[in-house]
């Protein structure tokens, strides 16, 4: 049996090998059609960048995606720089047409999707060529053994129960080259998806017979990512249900959180455009879907008929009505461990790093900090960018100037700073590359906006809480250990005390883990929810207890 | 000058008690203790041997907290005692003097004299130096069969702390033979029904459990380490390792030959004074001169040192406080199976008890329910596979619920993770066959919970 779980593994570390090593061995060559249809397609009207490309780019043979993106980069960029400086000469010689003429030569938005979208229809050698039997090579061969992995744990790991064994000893899980391989491979993974999309440009092509099952066009950067995604929850779903067969709500809430990511996030966001219809993922709330009011959004949901217009009222009820109610009835949980994308991945592919998150009061109290400023930071872009869509629906002819400008700030600067620090770095850098050292909710529990509006609700207006079974608990600590919201839950059981915490996420291991029944994930009265603060914990009748109100 | 309050062991009654009396005055404490630095949480050893904790992850307190609480650690173990000047030594040479002095110093494995108790490779696990011994005696874990330092190991003693060794060393792919003295698991404990539970549990993990076997004789191979054991029947066994677990008695030997009155522990009374001025003693160190009616006279787990750690710091504060737990209850995990039990649950019925025990057809829940058979009085439960809530059957305990009354109201009791199934329908319906009852189940109530209502 350990045997094959070798085997599973050696077979998961080949397929890995493979999907890196694809994006090094297949080229490109870029046509003039390309060339040309693009320039066009986009108004770009520079001819030294399109010379430039027909010359250096069009015909070469580019052996992987690397090269083939320095070429366009310094292309691109060398001719806006051309371009900006005869504006610049225009302008001091006071001519200020040439200038503006000039000006319009200056080629628009960055050279990495400028790369992107002349790369992507111009790939040539083995990947490109056999994209299905790549894509078995690596997402199938991958699922496969890492599914013989896991079910053997079911024989492996002996009968159900609570199975951490050797989680400190182990590379992978205890911060071993393994975790610092991973790490480093996430890292370079979401640098690559948010900034350099060209780059990974062979793995698109290896998930674009997936893409043809939703009306093909070639798969981007972004279904890539989200069939990664799917596909990895769903298999680490599985590990964690068979980690915690002996436990419902770690199953209930697995199936759950995997069934949202995959219909929600991935299937209807696939086939609504297949109906014509904005492809959006309903269950993703404001703050955490910040670009929500930007003008794009607003106006593509306003020219979207009756469908547009029920998303965009449903966007807004989500996160100004549902969003509260609910977790004033069940915690946070709701959303965060059971809907919730990020919350789902870090569940998932990320529970075997869970404990690394830290428990120290520092850290709390840097987290208080750190998560609220988000928050505040969320809503300020979203009162500016709410402005300028507010403008371009009712006075579309204004000044584009005016329309983002408001108190003087722009609210497209705010919004691109919001997407670079909190939307690309923090929530996928930072939040799932780090999973391997810093624990597995990094995103969730210092930086995710809509966690800390929950979280405001959950610590002063809900029903739920973690109730500490009197006076059971042997401080042992293996709550807090597991907690990946860096909870001390130890501290208050040891104590008597429920836990009320703004960051818990109601994963419920801590409940999971605890080897005295001593904790319970509830929704109940709010009565005495936030425990008195008790001179003693229930068991000793020589003091009264606070709580002891009635005879 | 400010009151100097020295407390010697900085286990759980030491630690609850110096935490205490900092809530209540400001006078100077110090923690003497040799073990380690700081507080760890003994429980818990078990879980840094299996690698699903740190060691750091132990200790119930950050570092900072001593400081910032004004506790004074002294790291060092105290050699003697002069109650006369109230003063003590340390073993590194220190005087320090006291006011009044806690001795919350804990207990030590029982060895009961066998010949080869003290052979390398044989030990029992209760310090932090047991833990650290217990690595070098074995292997690091994930070492390949063929390099295996330890094959077998022999653990003598069938109580909690020799069911957490078995599991420690299962994960470090040791076959384990576990020598229980009785004729059933925990026998002096617990019933027939749960014993067997229990027993069945442990050959799942394939554990050899050998029932009535008792060690006789340790041997020791060319090396001088443990080669084998023999039992009293002739049988030997092959083992490089030996785990003594038969119970824990007080560590007391370096206050002996002194004024202070000892027979197993040391002697004190409901207040936890020892015979000498100014002298307390908590925890598992402790003998009560008169127990708590129908408690024992020592009390060694967790939650009694907290409890008693609390009341001892109200004395020391100047509101002299009677020792007075509340009704038992305690809990202990047998590899997957969790144990919780509360008020009385003997090995036998006592006179005039009554039982209801009823077992999930899977054969790893049960629950076992004590009664008075005249009056029908609910005296005690015990649970394998369901947690059930302290807070709600101290309260029946309390107010002297019948059976009938807890076992209609389990739903309330009930403190099982959200989407478990509940047995409360299987568990009545087997109850009133059993006996003359005729019991309906009430709705889960959260005013009775939180005793809003009655
Ligand atoms: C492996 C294991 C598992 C357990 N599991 C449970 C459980 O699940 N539930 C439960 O209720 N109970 C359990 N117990 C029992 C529980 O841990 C003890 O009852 C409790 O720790 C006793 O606390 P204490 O403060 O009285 O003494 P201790 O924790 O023993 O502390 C005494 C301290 O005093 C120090 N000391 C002693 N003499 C001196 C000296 N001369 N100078 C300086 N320092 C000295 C010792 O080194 C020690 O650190 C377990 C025990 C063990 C060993
Ligand atoms: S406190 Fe418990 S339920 Fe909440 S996040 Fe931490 S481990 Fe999960
Ligand atoms: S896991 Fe349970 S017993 Fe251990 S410290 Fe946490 S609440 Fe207490």
């Amino acid at each position: 049996m350990k045997k094959i779980q070798l085997i599973a593994i050696t077979l998961f570390a080949i397929t890995m090998v493979a999907f890196v090593s694809s994006l090094f061995i297949s080229g490109f060559q870029v046509s003039s059609e390309t060339i040309n249809s693009h320039l066009d397609s986009k108004g770009m009207k520079s001819e030294i960048l399109k010379e430039r490309l027909l010359n250096e780019v069009s015909g070469v043979e580019f052996s992987n995606s690397f090269s083939a993106t320095g070429k366009i980069r310094s292309v691109f960029i060398e001719s806006n720089a051309i371009h900006e400086a005869n504006v610049a000469e225009h302008r001091s010689n006071k001519e200020w047409d040439k200038s503006n003429d000039e000006r319009q030569n200056i080629a628009k938005g960055n050279y990495r999707d400028f790369a992107y979208d002349l790369m992507k229809p111009s790939g040539n050698g083995h990947v490109h060529e056999n994209k299905g039997l790549w894509l078995f090579l690596t997402f199938g061969l991958a699922s496969i053994a890492s599914l013989i992995f896991i079910l053997i744990n079911l024989k492996v790991l002996g009968p159900a129960g609570i199975k951490n064994t050797g989680i400190y000893f182990e590379n992978n899980t205890s911060k071993g080259w393994i975790a610092w391989v991973t790490f480093s491979f996430l890292v370079l993974f979401y640098i690559g998806l948010y900034f350099f999309p060209s780059v990974i440009i062979n793995w698109t092509y290896i998930v674009d017979p997936v893409k043809d099952i939703f009306g093909g066009g070639g798969a981007s950067q972004w279904f890539l990512y989200g069939l990664l995604y799917c596909t990895a929850m769903s298999i680490m779903g599985i590990r964690m249900i068979v980690k915690y067969r002996h436990n419902k709500y770690q199953i209930v809430r697995t199936i759950s959180v995997v069934f949202f990511q995959v219909v929600f996030a991935f299937l209807l966001v696939e086939i609504l455009p297949m109906f014509g219809l904005p492809g959006v993922d309903l269950k993703n709330a404001w703050p955490l879907d910040y670009d929500f009011l930007f003008d794009w959004n607003v106006t593509n949901l306003l020219a979207n008929g009756h469908f547009g217009k029920f998303v965009f009222v449903w966007g807004i009820s989500l996160s100004l009505v549902i969003i509260p109610v609910m977790v004033y009835f069940y915690g946070k949980r709701w959303y965060c461990s059971w809907v919730c994308g990020c919350g789902g991945l870090a569940e998932t592919l990320g529970d075997p790093y869970r404990q690394h998150s830290d428990k120290t009061v520092k850290a709390w109290k840097f987290e208080r900090y750190i998560i609220h400023f988000v928050l505040l930071f969320a809503v300020f872009m979203t009162i500016w960018t709410g402005y300028t869509s507010y403008q371009q629906v009712y006075h579309p002819d204004m000044d584009y100037n005016d329309k983002v400008t408001l108190l003087g700030i722009s609210s497209d600067t705010i919004r691109s700073w919001y997407g670079f620090l909190i939307g690309s770095v923090f929530s996928g850098v930072i939040g799932t590359g780090f999973y391997p050292i810093f624990g597995n909710r990094v995103w969730c529990r210092f930086g995710c906006p809509l966690a800390a509006y929950m979280g405001l609700v959950q610590r002063f207006k809900s029903r739920f809480r973690i109730t500490t079974n009197g006076g059971q608990c042997i401080s042992c600590g293996n709550c807090s250990t597991y907690c990946e919201q860096g909870i001390d839950v130890r501290a208050y059981a040891q104590k008597g005390q429920n836990i009320v915490r703004s960051s818990c996420v109601g994963c419920g291991v801590c409940a999971a883990v605890c080897p005295r029944g001593v904790l319970k994930l509830e929704n109940g009265p709010e009565f005495n929810r936030i425990s008195p603060d008790n001179p003693i914990v229930l068991g000793n009748e020589a003091f009264t207890l606070n709580s002891d109100i009635t005879d | 000058m400010q009151e100097h309050i020295v407390i010697i062991g900085n286990g759980i009654s030491g630690v609850t008690c110096a935490r205490h009396i900092r809530k209540r005055s400001d006078s100077k404490i110090t923690i003497i203790s040799g073990e380690t630095e700081h507080f760890f949480s003994r429980t818990a050893l078990m879980y840094v041997y299996m690698g699903h904790m740190k060691f750091e992850h132990t200790k119930p307190y950050e570092d900072h907290f001593w400081e910032k609480n004004r506790i004074d650690l002294v790291h060092g173990f105290v050699e003697d005692i002069s109650y006369g000047t109230k003063t003590l030594k340390i073993r590194s040479g220190e005087d320090v003097s006291y006011d009044k002095l806690v001795l919350a110093v804990g207990s030590k494995p029982n060895k009961f004299g066998w010949t080869g108790q003290d052979l390398p490779g044989v030990q029992g696990l209760y310090s932090y130096q047991d833990l650290e011994l217990l690595e070098q005696n074995t292997h690091p874990y994930g070492t390949p069969e063929n390099k295996q330092r330890v094959k077998r190991a022999v653990i003598v003693g069938g109580g909690l702390i020799g069911v957490e060794l078995a599991e420690m060393l299962v994960t470090r792919n040791i076959k384990v033979t576990f020598l229980v003295r009785e004729n059933k698991f925990w026998g002096n404990v617990l019933p027939k029904g749960e014993g067997e539970l229990v027993k069945r549990h442990i050959i799942e993990h394939h554990i050899d459990l050998k029932l009535e076997s008792e060690l006789d004789v340790i041997h020791a191979g060319e090396d001088g380490k443990v080669s084998h054991i023999m039992t009293k029947s002739g049988e030997r066994i092959d083992c490089e390792l030996v785990g003594l677990t038969a119970g824990v008695s007080p560590n007391v030997e370096f206050l002996k030959g002194g004024d202070l009155a000892l027979q197993r522990g040391i002697i004190i009374n409901q207040y936890f004074e020892t015979n000498q001025k100014d002298v307390y003693a908590i925890g598992d160190c402790a003998q009560f001169d008169e127990p708590v009616v129908g408690r024992r006279n020592m009390e060694q787990v967790w939650y009694t040192g907290r409890i008693m750690g609390e009341t001892l710091a109200a004395t020391l504060c100047g509101e002299k406080t009677k020792y007075n737990p509340g009704h038992w209850f305690n809990s202990a995990k047998f590899f997957d199976i969790e144990y919780q039990t509360y008020g009385w649950v003997f090995a036998n019925n006592r006179e005039g008890e009554k039982s209801f025990y009823w077992e999930h057809e899977k054969g790893k829940m049960c629950m076992h329910f004590v009664y008075e058979g005249s009056t029908g009085k609910f005296l005690g439960l015990n649970t394998f596979g369901i947690r059930m809530r302290h807070e709600v059957i101290n309260d029946q305990l309390n107010h002297e619920r019948s059976i009938d009354y807890v076992i209609s109201h389990l739903a309330d009791a009930n403190f099982d993770p959200e989407f478990y199934t509940l047995h409360e329908p299987e568990i009545a319906a087997a109850f009133n066959s059993q006996t003359d009852y005729k019991v309906q189940l009430k709705k889960k109530s959260w005013k009775r919970i939180l005793r809003l209502s009655k």
